[in-house]
């Protein structure tokens, strides 16, 4: 009962959220630029939420995320450009796709652990890039063209969804399952917990929804290369996850949030952007090492009432 | 042979490799932190030597005292900066902020003198093809890996036979029981850092010299192939940086030869891969089983 | 439990609708503002990233003619603004920038950007928003031309095309060099080394040649002693190299010392005077580059320029990028004069129409793809000094 209640009214938040940037939109008051900006930042919170399950509930370092962006990108736009599906359909062909990749690259390496599993996923993003490179089906170095069709709408949608199926998992007896492989895995283990298994589901929702990003990404931008998706690209997931603060998905929204405002801003000063852009993450990091929000979440502060029993 | 011209070209590019892996390695062997600005500390070396020959007209060897002096200071800033408040902090805090301090280096480079290239002079090593058994030996690659074997037997050295080589190992081995033994933690690690910036720094002399171009954004390649060749060898272990440096180096001039150039970069992942699931700890590493 | 997750998704939901009120607030603060006598020009460069310095490189240009013309009175009784833009080599942000640059800066004409992608990346919306977009560095046809064929009516570029290129190369090697067997060893991370080593493999077989050797290499590659040997067995008597100078120069020094005597030939993405300190004099004799110009060149335009140049940066001579960018500002200020007026449409049919305007890179001319007409200039390394071979037209 109660949990249906929280539901809905997320549902009519997030509806009452998109008509009023819709009516934004519409009317003029939001031009071209902003909801261009909303677009990536929806792209980003999605990218960032799909990683926090893998980083901040399951626990597994892996900063190759930008491969499976990069899959997702590539997949749905050879559905649209080459096959010519509904663009809909070709998003979630490429989070398919995608979570795929997730199965074949999280079944051999998840059996690493932290800074070994860490290398291994950077690997294998990279083997996926160099292997874009010389598929000259989808253009090689020179990239593929691919038309504008991601709209705010759509963006929005899937943004809604990855943040409610994320945060339903979470709150799922497999979401708790893989808190305790973050906490312990050797307790997890022996309490009976399948460990490989909730890792490797893990990982390949994150890679789905990091495909759904990957779609979004691909047309919304005109035109994807190779040289977009390196480890650089993974580092920026990944610091969107760990500065809001592991385990919080609101701390990763907030980051990511913040971080696209701030890197959009900066681009006009170009000489002293990248400064203080690591300026701004190193010093966040030399003072909040635990990240903007610890692993609370937003709501956490706004808990005038003790939780009641039986919560 | 060809097959040997291959082999020269391998085990010269790996010894560049082995140079920048042993920092990664010490530096991981003692704190447990993989540290990306380790390939920009290499990047500011090769500058330093830059203007220390073009600037001041120094010869090769200055040249490369000067530049791993300066990179050892600079390593053990970093360290000091950046580094010793998250000592006890999450290891993903500290790598976030190894990633930081990296683009911190290299932008700052750029901010100072432009992202263009510059290209050391020619004639700091002689430059003689030398012509053995029909295979062109350039005198440049001999000197350069004579100077790298030189540099990680010094290195060998101080950490076997010095006490400082023995606070060193004793540390990566414990470090609370090393600190009640009486040893300087702080210093032991600064100084690990003061060492892996110096070879990093020579390493991006040696790097200047024998393929001459040199600018800001240099040594993020280097740094993460020197990075996969120190887990090759087993990370923590500075035999296998050697080793895995060389290895790396071989691996890809034989990818290269066999026709599939632009697999490279893969092929160096793909067995990085298969190394860490097969033997995670890599060639040289103990496997440690993890207990409750 | 339950109820914590109900909020955490009003809050991200919250935030989301915060930022929006945020965005519309900045928006009319900032869309007003800025100096309307001036003429805004977008420069949407890469300026960090990979291709950082090639897009540096053309910016230094791009300031250098702006200063010149402000110096002379601007355009049309209007002073040129630069407002620069950093597209971090990634086409996303590329898009992003040139959104910006339209819908909040309101500028005038943008140029951008230095590689092909970045320009396709932006080429769409300088169309929707019929904003003139000149790339000083897009060589791929594709950046003026759509898939389909169809011209992008806004959008037009300084440097040559790729295939062009490449049929002069391949001409240049079976007509002048007369040789008859050739190798390609191409950078296969950038879209200019494909379409270059794409027409040079067309035109030469054409004309009787033989490909005995097909390699290629990743920017950024230092070293290309392993496949240089590869090429070297098949015994190759001419190498075609399109790429840049970054990775040429120790290509063809690394050639030379592993004992490949045969003459070496790029294009434009080889001039710049670093070729020569990192090629070194002694490997560069035998090669040869196309180019839009000789520094040597005594006409008096370009020498202006060197000089100018040298004046500005320390002695050091200018590369193509900077020419190039150089170039930008002076083929849309005359399109400008020509028009009158600096309305975005009247630019943009001038600048279709331009016809014979030299430039230090050439006598430019615009045909109806939008693509440049210039006679290209076939120079040779003699001793470190780039000598005039030959002048092609096209």
């Amino acid at each position: 009962m109660k949990k249906s209640k929280s539901f809905w009214a997320f549902l009519i938040l997030a509806a009452v959220v998109y008509v009023v940037v819709q009516f934004f939109i519409g009317s003029g008051l939001i031009n071209i630029y902003y909801s261009n900006l909303l677009i990536t930042i929806a792209i980003n919170i999605i990218l960032a939420v799909s990683l926090h399950l893998v980083i901040g509930i399951t626990g597994q370092f892996s900063i190759g995320h930008a491969g499976f962006l990069a899959v997702g990108a590539y997949i749905s736009a050879i559905a649209t450009m080459k096959l010519e599906l509904p663009f809909i359909l070709a998003v979630v062909i490429g989070g398919v796709i995608a979570a795929l990749a997730g199965l074949i690259v999280g079944i051999p390496t998840l059996r690493l652990r932290g800074d070994y599993l860490a290398i291994a996923t950077l690997g294998f993003a990279e083997i996926i890039r160099i292997a874009l490179f010389n598929i000259d089906y989808v253009g090689g170095a020179a990239g593929m063209q691919v038309s504008h069709l991601t709209t705010w709408t759509v963006t929005f949608v899937c943004l809604v969804i990855t943040i409610l199926v994320i945060t339903n998992f979470t709150n799922s007896r497999h979401g708790r399952a893989c808190i305790a492989v973050r906490e312990n895995e050797i307790a997890a283990d022996a309490m009976g917990i399948n460990t490989t298994f909730y890792k490797v589901l893990a990982f390949a929702i994150g890679s789905f929804f990091a495909g759904i990003a990957g779609g979004l990404f691909s047309h919304n931008f005109y035109i994807i290369q190779p040289g977009n998706f390196g480890f650089l690209k993974s580092f920026d997931i990944l610091i969107f996850v760990v500065l809001g603060g592991l385990g919080s998905l609101t701390g990763s929204v907030i980051s990511a949030i913040l971080l696209t405002v701030i890197s959009a801003f900066l681009a006009q000063y170009p000489e002293t952007r990248m400064i203080i852009y690591s300026l701004v993450l190193v010093i966040v990091m030399l003072y909040r090492p635990q990240g903007l929000m610890g692993t609370r979440e937003v709501t956490d502060l706004f808990k005038w009432k003790p939780a009641k029993g039986g919560n | 042979m060809d097959w040997l011209q291959q082999l020269i070209n391998g085990i010269s590019l790996g010894s560049i490799y082995a140079l920048i892996a042993l920092g990664y390695t010490m530096v991981y062997g003692i704190i447990k932190l993989i540290n990306f600005a380790h390939g920009d500390v290499f990047m500011v070396g090769a500058f330093i030597g830059f203007y220390a020959i073009k600037g001041w007209g120094l010869s090769f060897l200055p040249a490369l005292i000067i530049s791993m002096a300066f990179c050892a200071v600079f390593g053990v800033l970093i360290e000091r900066i950046a580094y010793k408040r998250l000592r006890n902090a999450t290891r993903i805090a500290a790598l976030i902020t190894a990633i930081g301090m990296s683009l911190l280096i290299e932008y700052g480079m750029i901010y100072i003198r432009g992202a263009q290239p510059e290209a050391y002079p020619a004639d700091v090593l002689p430059n003689k093809a030398i012509n053995f058994l029909g295979v062109h030996i350039n005198s440049q690659s001999l000197f350069i890996l004579l100077t790298s074997i030189i540099l990680m037997i010094i290195l060998q050295f101080i950490v076997q036979r010095t006490k400082m080589g023995k606070a060193m190992r004793a540390v990566s081995l414990d470090m609370d029981a090393a600190r009640l033994m009486g040893i300087s933690v702080d210093k032991t690690i600064s100084f690990t850092f003061a060492i892996g910036s110096a070879l990093a720094g020579a390493a991006g002399v040696v790097f200047g010299v024998y393929y001459t171009k040199i600018e800001p954004l240099m040594g993020v390649i280097p740094g993460l192939k020197a990075f996969v060749a120190a887990v090759l060898g087993g990370i923590g272990s500075i035999p296998g940086a050697m080793v895995g440096g060389i290895f790396l180096g071989v691996i890809e001039s034989i990818v290269s030869a066999a026709g599939f150039s632009l697999w490279r970069d893969a092929a160096a992942f793909v067995i990085l891969i298969l190394i860490l699931i097969f033997r995670p700890s890599g060639i040289f590493g103990k496997n440690t089983r993890e207990k409750v | 439990m339950k109820k914590k997750f109900s909020k955490v998704f009003m809050v991200s939901a919250l935030a989301a609708g915060i930022l929006a009120g945020c965005g519309t607030g900045n928006q009319s603060a900032s869309g007003g503002g800025g100096n309307s006598d001036a003429f805004k020009l977008g420069v949407n460069m890469e300026l960090s990233g990979n291709v950082a310095s090639y897009g540096e490189s053309m910016t230094k240009g791009i300031e250098m003619a702006v200063a010149e013309i402000n110096k002379a009175g601007g355009v049309e009784g209007k002073k040129i603004e630069v407002i620069k833009n950093d597209n971090k080599s990634e086409a996303a942000e590329a898009t992003n920038g040139i959104i910006k640059l339209t819908s909040q800066d309101k500028v005038n004409a943008v140029i951008g950007a230095a590689t092909s992608g970045n320009t396709v990346a932006q080429a769409q919306i300088a169309n929707d928003t019929k904003t003139v977009l000149i790339a000083p560095g897009g060589t791929s046809p594709t950046v003026t031309v759509d898939e389909k064929g169809k011209v992008r009516e806004f959008v037009f570029r300084t440097s040559f095309i790729d295939p062009f290129q490449g049929t002069v190369a391949a001409n240049f090697a079976s007509n002048n060099l007369k040789v008859k067997d050739a190798a390609i060893f191409s950078d296969s991370s950038s879209d200019y080394a494909k379409g270059l080593s794409d027409a040079f493999k067309k035109t030469f077989e054409k004309a009787g040649g033989k490909i005995v050797a097909e390699e290629s290499y990743v920017g950024k590659d230092t070293d290309f002693r392993a496949t240089l040997t590869r090429i070297k067995a098949k015994n190759p008597s001419f190498i075609f190299i399109p790429g840049y100078y970054e990775e040429v120069g120790l290509i063809v020094k690394q050639a030379r010392e592993l004992g490949i005597t045969a003459p070496l030939m790029g294009a434009d993405g080889w001039d710049s005077p670093k070729l020569v300190d990192l090629a070194g004099a002694d490997a560069l004799n035998n090669t040869y580059l196309i180019n839009h110009y000789s520094t040597e060149d005594p006409d008096q335009k370009v020498q202006d320029f060197v000089k100018a140049f040298k004046d500005k940066n320390n002695g050091d001579a200018p590369n193509a990028f900077n020419a190039l960018g150089y170039d930008t500002v002076y083929f849309l200020a005359d399109a400008i004069k020509r028009a009158g007026s600096t309305d975005s449409v009247k630019i943009q049919q001038e600048l279709a129409k331009t016809k014979d305007l030299s430039l230090v890179t050439g006598v430019l001319s615009i045909d109806k793809n939008h693509h440049p007409i210039k006679s290209a200039t076939v120079l040779e390394y003699k001793d470190g000094k780039q000598v005039f071979n030959s002048k092609i037209n096209p």
